[in-house]
């Protein structure tokens, strides 16, 4: 019986354990079977995690002592009532009052448990809530660079998953395991202490069953195995062909996809069955080694009893302990499971809060004059993203106040990378940018990013209304304001066919837009904000030509007395610039307006040539 | 209870959907047997206590030791029957619920495939693929523990009942009190956890999918200067989800304290009530003791009840949203009585008629009286601003939606009366996004034609102007294709896509804006090629480019989702303003370098 729960709580644990809704995640992915590179280290951080409340912490600790003490010797005195009752010294008054120290010790025990356990909940479930926002308040310190150095996924597995999987054990292990560990020492103690031939018996009986876990444990391994191999597979051909719904239909291909999904599913619950066998002997079988203990307490028990070794109610409170045990021992295991899971994690998030972050702004701020002119000079910028690669070694330019500046170039050339260096995602290596005459390295970066509106490559939209999209980095604006910019970036028409106008909600990030309504919902966002200086890096490449045109008229006003820097592959939107600065591979090759450079015959005109032959 | 009938509940209230209550009740004979052996094994388990109080009732009483070796043998037949049989039992309750979950994942495959392209957009891809994996591994944990723990517990409980009544009724007047108050705990804990538990699982995902966005769109708030607001939106999801795992904790954390003192005050209870009846010989000693034992186990199985019950409203969701799919009515369902659509030979003509199509729900429709027809032979472009429904009109040709008025015809028969198969066949369709499927450069291009030879393969390569680069490849067609093409370049992918296009022997192309990945000059040899490829195949091409649709022999232009122009480049250039409009704004396209 006690076995039960044990695998079973183990099985869950080897399923994929992510949140219901948020997507597929990879099979058998970080969290199953991790182990911690530097234990001590992980549980030292979580202690420090702990903060404050460590004292509380080492009070729930007591609790827990407490509470095994009283439910330890609560059978023994429980024992003795029995005695009691078939010694010849009874009285009722003595077992009422025996049975009233046992009622109180039960209660005590467990008054404590339950102190114990909401403590337990609310230290561990606070340090979750303090985890997940420490780590959200990371990503506004962190630089850009370190989250390109790494996938997406990555870090956001570190946010979800291992916070959740850290605080979901750590609550399970610090309210059960401690109290399952001292259940075991406090009872085989009481053990020892009624009769040590019985003791020994019961220790033999733990020791089988716990070898009996391992062993098959050990063999149904290779299975686990195999049972995720298959779900990976299953689940790669499920999303692969969910994502092509579409073409499978058109193409008739149904028949075949569903015959080899068959086989594949086929295989999966076959596979699973396998390892099933070998899992579905644990528990009989822990079961079974317990009702041996059982059976040989009460046998050896009795004889003991009849030689006058031991009390009937010593016998009873020792087949009440040795239920009370199995259960406890039989967890144990999968708990040093969740423990080494558990830290696993901790590690995961700790290396993620310990980032470096971002140097401070500096001490003595350079204040912009405003209004800001928007005059923007690169004097001699070098910059890299890895030491051994330059990408920028000496770039100058400059945009004057109102000037409408393009960056040109073939894939690469760094374009994107220059308009970053703007705003300052990434600090420059050598030389200067400066706005209006002020380094920009001297500014505040918000006073610096409130100077611009930035229209960047991916169309970022969140879950929100198409409202609070447009609106976002004027949270004030009013609806016609939004709907105003919405009409002259050509949002609202598509806007008006969605079934809530501009209350509908975009779910998963606008996913149901194209890009290019994704696009001119991104324009409209920068328009709306009404700053100085405009970015546009590729910001209509998904927009018909068409509406691409009404947008530059509408863009063309928007420019009127704002510094632009404009990124196209499109020369239509770069012509009518009032300078061109064409790049290569890191190095301003040319400027000039777009005729001076057609009539130099460089990489500008070529590049615009290639595209006719 | 909460034994498996729970999960069927389900059913009660979507009937017509396969319900969970078939689902179960396919495996009715497994179960029986599951239920003997799971009512066999709590047996062998409640008759240890009552062996032993044999033991002590009759060997330590009457100092007989033959009698103590005597019950303690029949103790260890008991332990080995119970053995067997509890392994039996986790067996087939394994077997049913990888069965059941086998056949929920197939049924949910199937469903998706049927469903229409607006009902997939509705789900969303990233949920449905949830359904299909997630959910339904929850649905299966939840039954398997069901059948293996849960299950026991009213077994235990009836079974432990009869065992106490059996060694004495006026002491089991006590399990009257215990047992209700024991179910009453229980309950009220899991009746208050159960919604927030759900709650909860609502909430993480809220903060998470908040986090994934604030992840992605890191440059977008730094540059818009949010991150203050995006904190404070992420701190009041992060606090909701906090409080309501307090709440839910606490009361989880209140059932093993509360369940082990009433037990325990139980059992004090018990010899406290049965100590005058000892004393008076009306009550063996051993038979208390046994008493002790039942209790024990009773508790046990309930509590072990009440721990898998918290994760029953995790299972509870996601069986629900699988239900929420298998009983979508598929909006694009197969027809009752399809009609042949004519003889290959005869060419197809398309023909749309008065066609609109609208999200429920929304104030404008997509696309509205549209009306055009195109016989063998012929060239249809579309063109039109970004989200002018130009696309929607493809994807109503290729029946991944059905229009909400008007009516669309093949060859004379209405699209809805033609069998999917049918008009598969028929049908070369290049989506806006090429997407590929895993496997080598022939298995993706045989997509439509599973019979297609090497010649023909090649032959689709090389309209597609795609030979240069598959014969450049080490393995030529042999090559893999990684999931979705990620191992080619947009423009390679694009040309794979066509010639899976053409590896059809279709005679009704569509073509989604499906050149904007390719320069103009392979745009244009492409399209040269393609006019001798599908010479008697009636095509439709979608695009933004004027360039690729100006020489169709009619081009219907979309604006607004209204249909403002339908004519050859001339006409439309002397007649229809938004096409002129667009043919200017695209003046110079030998200066486009995309």
């Amino acid at each position: 019986m006690s076995a039960n729960k044990a695998v079973q709580l183990d099985t869950v644990k080897r399923l994929p354990d992510g949140a219901a809704s948020s997507g597929p995640k990879a099979p058998g992915g970080a969290i199953a079977g991790a182990k911690p590179k530097d234990a001590r280290d992980a549980m030292r951080r979580i202690w420090e995690a702990f903060g404050n409340n460590r004292t509380t912490l080492v009070i729930s600790l007591l609790l827990s002592v407490g509470s095994v003490i009283g439910s330890s010797i609560g059978p023994w005195q429980l024992g003795h009532a029995t005695d009691l009752l078939v010694s010849d010294d009874f009285t009722m008054s003595a077992l009422v009052r025996q049975l009233l120290i046992v009622g109180a010790i039960y209660l005590m025990a467990s008054s404590l448990n339950l102190l114990q356990a909401w403590l337990i909940n609310d230290l561990v479930q606070n340090m979750g809530r303090d985890l997940r926002k420490a780590a959200q308040a990371k990503l506004a310190r962190v630089p850009l660079r370190w989250f390109d150095a790494q996938p997406d996924g990555e870090v956001l597995s570190r946010f979800t998953n291992d916070i959740d999987n850290m605080v979901q054990n750590l609550q399970q292990v610090a309210s059960q395991a401690m109290l399952m560990l001292l259940t075991v020492i406090g009872v085989l103690a009481m053990m020892l202490v009624l009769s040590v031939p019985l003791a020994a018996v019961a220790l033999g009986g733990i020791a089988i069953s716990l070898g009996v876990t391992r062993v098959i444990t050990r063999a149904a391994q290779p299975k686990y195995a195999e049972q995720w191999r298959e779900t990976g597979q299953l689940n790669a051909l499920v999303e692969e062909t969910f994502t092509g719904q579409t073409l499978i239909r058109v193409y008739g291909a149904r028949d075949r996809v569903d015959q080899q999904f068959a086989e594949q599913n086929g295989a999966l619950a076959n596979v699973s069955l396998r390892a099933q066998i070998l899992a579905s002997l644990i528990q009989p079988t822990m079961m079974f080694v317990n009702n041996l203990a059982y059976i040989a307490v009460v046998v050896f028990g009795a004889i003991r009893v009849l030689s006058g070794g031991l009390s009937l109610g010593e016998v009873q409170a020792f087949i009440q302990y040795i239920r009370q045990i199995g259960q406890p021992i039989s967890q144990l295991g999968s708990m040093a499971a969740q423990v080494q899971s558990a830290l696993a994690s901790a590690e995961r998030v700790f290396e993620l809060l310990d980032a470096p972050e971002m140097s401070d702004d500096p001490a003595s701020e350079t204040q912009l004059a405003m209004p800001v002119a928007g005059h923007v000079q690169f004097e001699h910028v070098g910059f890299r993203y890895s030491p051994d690669q330059p990408l920028f070694e000496d770039v100058s330019f400059e945009a004057r106040p109102g000037q409408m500046l393009a960056i040109v170039g073939p894939t690469g050339a760094g374009k994107t990378t220059l308009v970053n260096l703007l705003v300052r995602f990434y600090g420059i290596d050598s030389g200067a940018i400066r706005l209006d005459g002020k380094d920009i390295a001297t500014l505040a970066r918000s006073d610096l990013r409130h100077a611009i509106a930035m229209v960047l490559q991916d169309t970022w939209l969140f879950t929100g209304t198409v409202h609070d999209n447009i609106a976002y980095g004027r949270p004030d604006a009013t609806r016609e304001q939004v709907i105003a910019a919405a009409r002259r970036c050509h949002v609202d028409d598509f806007v008006r066919t969605l079934s809530d106008g501009y209350d509908t909600v975009l779910e998963n990030g606008g996913g149901s837009l194209s890009q290019g309504q994704r696009q001119l919902m991104t324009i409209a966002r920068a328009f709306l904000l009404d700053a100085p200086i405009l970015v546009l890096d590729e910001a209509t490449s998904s927009v018909d030509t068409r509406t691409e045109t009404l947008i530059q008229k509408a863009m063309a006003d928007l420019r009127q007395g704002r510094t632009s820097f404009v990124i196209a592959h499109r020369f239509s939107t770069i012509r009518d610039a009032d300078m061109i600065v064409y790049m290569e591979a890191g190095t301003v090759r040319e400027t000039g307006t777009h005729e001076e450079l057609v009539a130099l015959q460089g990489g500008y005109w070529q590049l615009q040539h290639g595209a006719q032959s | 209870m909460f034994d498996v009938t729970d999960t069927p509940r389900e059913g009660h209230r979507n009937p017509g959907a396969p319900g969970w209550r078939e689902r179960v009740l396919r495996y009715k004979w497994a179960l029986l047997a599951l239920l003997l052996c799971q009512v066999g094994q709590v047996t062998a388990s409640l008759l240890l206590p009552s062996f032993s109080a044999d033991i002590i009732d009759t060997g330590i009483s009457g100092e007989d030791v033959s009698a103590i070796r005597h019950f303690g043998a029949l103790m260890g037949i008991a332990a080995g029957v119970q053995l067997v049989l509890s392994a039996t039992a986790v067996f087939i309750g394994a077997r049913v619920a990888y069965r059941i979950a086998e056949s929920l994942r197939a049924d949910v495959f199937a469903k998706v495939h049927s469903l229409a392209l607006s009902q997939v957009q509705g789900f969303t891809v990233g949920s449905l693929i949830t359904r299909c994996t997630n959910d339904v591994l929850q649905v299966q944990t939840m039954l398997n523990m069901g059948l293996t723990v849960i299950v026991i517990a009213p077994i235990m409980g009836i079974g432990g009942s009869i065992m106490a009544v059996r060694q004495d009724v006026q002491l089991s007047q006590l399990l009257l009190f215990s047992v209700p108050i024991l179910a009453l705990i229980i309950g009220v804990l899991t009746i208050r956890a159960i919604p927030l538990f759900q709650r909860m699982q609502k909430q993480l995902d809220g903060v998470n999918s908040i986090l994934r966005e604030q992840v992605q769109g890191i440059r977008v708030i730094r540059a818009y200067l949010q991150e203050a607001r995006e904190s404070t939106r992420f701190g009041a999801a992060n606090t909701d989800l906090t409080g309501t795992a307090l709440r839910s904790g606490r009361l989880m954390a209140t059932m093993t304290p509360s369940l082990t003192a009433a037990m325990q005050l139980t059992s004090v209870a018990l010899i406290w009530a049965g100590a005058s009846r000892v004393r008076a010989a009306e009550l063996e000693i051993g038979a208390l003791i046994a008493f002790l034992s039942y209790v024990a186990l009773i508790l046990i199985s309930v509590m072990m009840m009440g721990m898998m019950i918290v994760m029953l409203p995790r299972a509870l969701v996601s069986a629900r949203r699988i239900t929420n799919l298998l009983r979508t009515p598929v909006d694009v369902g197969p027809p009752s009585a399809p009609k042949p659509l004519p003889p290959r030979s005869a060419g197809l003509h398309l023909c749309f008629q008065d066609v609109g199509f609208g999200y429920p729900g929304a104030e404008a429709m997509v696309i509205e009286d549209i009306t055009f027809d195109l016989g063998p032979g012929e060239v249809l472009g579309v063109i039109g601003a970004t989200g002018s429904g130009k696309s929607t009109i493809l994807n109503l040709i290729a029946r991944l939606d059905d229009p909400s008025t008007g009516r669309i015809t093949l060859g004379g028969v209405d699209l809805r009366d033609i069998a999917q198969t049918d008009l598969s066949s028929r049908i070369g369709y290049v989506p806006q996004k090429s997407y590929l499927f895993s496997g080598t450069i022939a298995d993706t291009l045989r997509l439509g034609n599973p019979e297609a030879d090497e010649a023909a393969l090649w032959r689709a390569l090389e309209v597609a102007q795609a030979v240069d680069f598959v014969r450049a490849l080490p393995e030529g067609l042999l090559s893999p294709v990684a999931q979705g093409g990620g191992n080619f370049s947009g423009g390679q992918r694009q040309r794979l896509a066509i010639a899976r296009a053409l590896a059809c022997d279709a005679e009704l192309f569509l073509f989604d804006d499906s050149f904007s990945a390719l320069d103009q000059v392979t745009d244009h040899k492409l399209r040269t090629a393609l006019r001798g490829a599908v010479r008697e195949a009636a095509t439709v091409i979608v695009s933004q480019r004027v360039a690729s649709i100006r020489d169709a022999d009619r081009i219907l232009v979309v604006d607004k989702g209204r249909m403002v122009g339908l004519g050859p480049h001339d006409t439309l250039m002397q007649e229809c303003p938004v096409y002129a409009e667009t043919v200017r704004s695209q003046a110079q396209p030998e200066e486009d370098a995309a």
